[in-house]
């Protein structure tokens, strides 16, 4: 009674119902749903046979392997990291943990054609650390590892922030049953730990890899833009459409496109089976808690 | 197994959660660590245990020294007030970890775990649940599945922390009577954290009250509630009235009103609290003074079960006493506001106030 009173205070004139609803969904139809459907339309306007040429060309080719290796190096890399990370704010106590999580952040806050010439500025033959690159004979910039490097900067947070929001919900509870059981350190992780984040942690891995992919700003910076060497998909892309090869451009771009999509799906499938795992968790207490008092009373020791 | 905890210091930043604590728990007894929240009570318990580091001093586990033993190995089981059952494992996994976890030469087989879990859950008479998922079951239910696999690696003691503070009054009193006879069963040395006091009496061999990390007081749970160490136990423990007076020739003064309250060898003193229990008064209605008694007014009187409730003022000082008396007796039940009555301290104990302590 009470509850249906509360919505009916809080329920809005009809009119400023649709209002809302209809600026939402025009904006969503107009910056979104739009273009969307434009990157496939125009990617298949000539044809399947076009679109299938456009992304098997060598130089497309070699741009989806090279994106296909740095994201298989960074994403890895990063995954590793943002575990430890975590692990280490969410489950322990230190001086300077505060920073830490800032320092994390620092790839957000930072423009990527920025992080770009950070490392040029490193790695570059006229940066800190490039003549004795050159001396041993090591390419970073304008090479695959320089596009690794920023790409890892760039997508260093995802995972470490996903996971460290639920890891600190969880505390500590858990990992110290675990070693009061006479669990080790590793068995600990692998048994108790990682289980339970499972779900967060795959969630940071797919927004990373979805990031990684489609970095573009700091790449461009630090590839040289070598075509069929250094070019990564969105840098491709971008050079297709430069040369006026628009259906070969939006067939590469769908690609990325796609990815995105995937990524979403898989994310609100995560989504929804953590929050029903929640929901399950509470719903089921309830429904359980009469059947205990009858258990209980059932069971009385002489 | 018995445990002692000698000199104990533990400090996080400025605030002393521990001070030089020193504590003996004999081989198979029940203790309670009763006190308000922040009184150190859940730190000592986790020290004992390994999941924290004491500054300094040592604990000992039958005279052995268990200070530098990591929580790993100090065989130590651990109780947590959310149960912290492993939500991924079902409840016989759960129960099966720690011996599961342990090193394959001393790992038993996979009959022998089996065997061992089952035996536990049929202890904790829940063996019925064995493949449930831990949420689907209700809080007392796993908070006995937590008991069961901590008592599975065969620890030397049994430490709990607030083990019923999560579950509703009515399931809280039924698992605390069930893990008292449990512990007669099994007595594996325990040591159980609770601020909740009826728990703690009720429960418990012992009590251990604790205040700003020291122990106030430590004994039986009825030598605690007739014989309070001092004004802290009296006001944790029970329900109090406080009175303020002063002492000269042996005898308390209330305001104008001296009344001798049996207590011997009172030295006088000019400001003193006499502490009495509000079911330690006797009442009688009426005008008439006498020797120790108190005159006061009742300003309410309500009924809770068999327990008459008065809430009473003191003539002399206007202080506020509460006393509870049986009902049955005509003389009292029909006290209404405004009536005057006689009050007797039966058992009153008196204290310097807490500011020159």
């Amino acid at each position: 009674m009470a509850a249906a009173q509360k919505n009916l205070a809080l329920r809005e004139p009809v009119w400023v119902q649709w209002l809302l609803t209809t600026v939402a969904l025009a904006f969503l139809v107009l910056f979104l749903v739009i273009p969307l459907i434009t990157v496939f339309y125009e990617a298949f306007r000539q044809g399947l046979g076009v679109y299938w040429a456009a992304i098997t060309e060598p130089d497309a080719q070699s741009a989806i392997r090279l994106t296909l290796l740095t994201v298989a190096i960074a994403v890895p890399i990063n995954t590793l990291f943002g575990i430890a990370a975590a692990w280490a704010i969410t489950k322990h106590r230190f001086r300077g943990k505060q920073f830490l999580t800032t320092l994390i952040d620092l790839p957000f806050a930072v423009s990527p054609i920025v992080a770009g010439l950070i490392y040029l500025l490193l790695y570059g033959a006229q940066g800190w650390w490039g003549g004795w690159l050159i001396e041993n004979d090591l390419r970073v910039v304008f090479a695959v590892p320089g596009i690794v490097l920023v790409i890892m900067f760039g997508t260093l947070p995802f995972v470490a922030r996903e996971l460290i929001p639920h890891m600190q919900e969880q505390g500590t509870d858990f990992e110290e049953a675990a070693v009061s059981l006479g669990a080790s350190g590793l068995q600990t992780f692998f048994k108790v730990t990682l289980p339970a984040i499972k779900w967060s942690l795959l969630y940071g891995i797919i927004l990373c890899n979805a990031r990684a992919m489609g970095e573009f700003g700091a790449v461009t910076v630090v590839s040289g833009n070598i075509r069929g060497e250094t070019n990564t998909m969105p840098l491709h892309v971008e050079v297709l459409y430069n040369e006026y090869q628009l259906a070969a451009a939006f067939a590469v771009a769908s690609l990325l496109a796609g990815l995105a999509l995937v990524t979403i799906v898989l994310k609100t499938l995560i989504e929804w089976k953590t929050e029903r795992d929640r929901r399950l968790d509470e719903i089921s207490f309830q429904a359980h808690y009469e059947a205990s008092l009858q258990a209980q009373k059932q069971d009385p020791r002489p | 197994m018995s445990i002692a905890v000698r000199n104990v210091k533990k400090t996080f930043g400025s605030f002393h959660a521990l001070d030089d604590l020193s504590l003996d728990i004999d081989s198979g007894e029940l203790v309670a660590l009763l006190g308000p929240s922040g009184c150190g009570k859940t730190t000592l318990l986790r020290i004992i245990a390994g999941l924290e580091q004491a500054d300094s001093g040592q604990v000992l586990f039958e005279g052995e020294d268990a200070t530098d033993i990591h929580v790993r190995k100090r065989q130590v089981g651990f109780v947590f007030q959310h149960y912290a059952l492993f939500r991924h494992m079902t409840v016989f996994e759960n129960v099966a970890f720690g011996l599961k976890v342990r090193p394959r030469a001393v790992r038993p087989s996979k009959a022998e775990i089996a065997e061992r879990v089952h035996e536990l859950l049929n202890l904790v008479q829940l063996d019925w649940l064995a493949d449930r998922m831990p949420n689907q079951l209700s809080g007392g239910q796993r908070q006995r599945i937590a008991l069961a696999r901590a008592l599975a690696v065969e620890p030397k003691v049994l430490l709990l922390d607030e083990p019923f503070g999560a579950l509703d009054a009515k399931v809280r009193m039924e698992l605390r009577r069930w893990l008292r006879r449990l512990h007669d069963e099994l007595h594996v040395t325990s040591v159980f954290v609770t601020h909740d006091q009826e728990e703690a009496m009720e429960v418990s061999d012992r009590v251990v009250v604790m205040n700003r990390g020291r122990i106030e007081q430590l004994g039986a749970p009825a030598e605690i509630y007739d014989h309070p160490a001092n004004p802290f136990v009296y006001e944790f423990i029970g329900q109090v009235n406080k009175l303020a007076g002063r002492i000269s020739n042996g005898a308390v003064e209330f305001g104008g009103i001296r009344a001798n309250l049996g207590i011997p060898d009172l030295a006088d003193a000019e400001s003193v609290i006499t502490y009495v229990r509000p079911h330690e008064i006797d009442v009688r209605p009426g005008q008439e003074a006498a020797e120790g008694w108190l005159p006061a007014t009742v300003e309410t009187s309500s009924v809770a079960g068999p327990t008459l409730r008065l809430d009473t003022r003191l003539t002399a000082t206007g202080e506020e006493v509460h006393v509870e008396i049986r009902r049955g007796h005509a003389e009292h039940d029909s006290l209404r506001q405004g009536d005057v009555v006689q009050l007797k301290p039966l058992n009153p104990r008196v204290f310097a106030p807490p500011s020159a302590a």
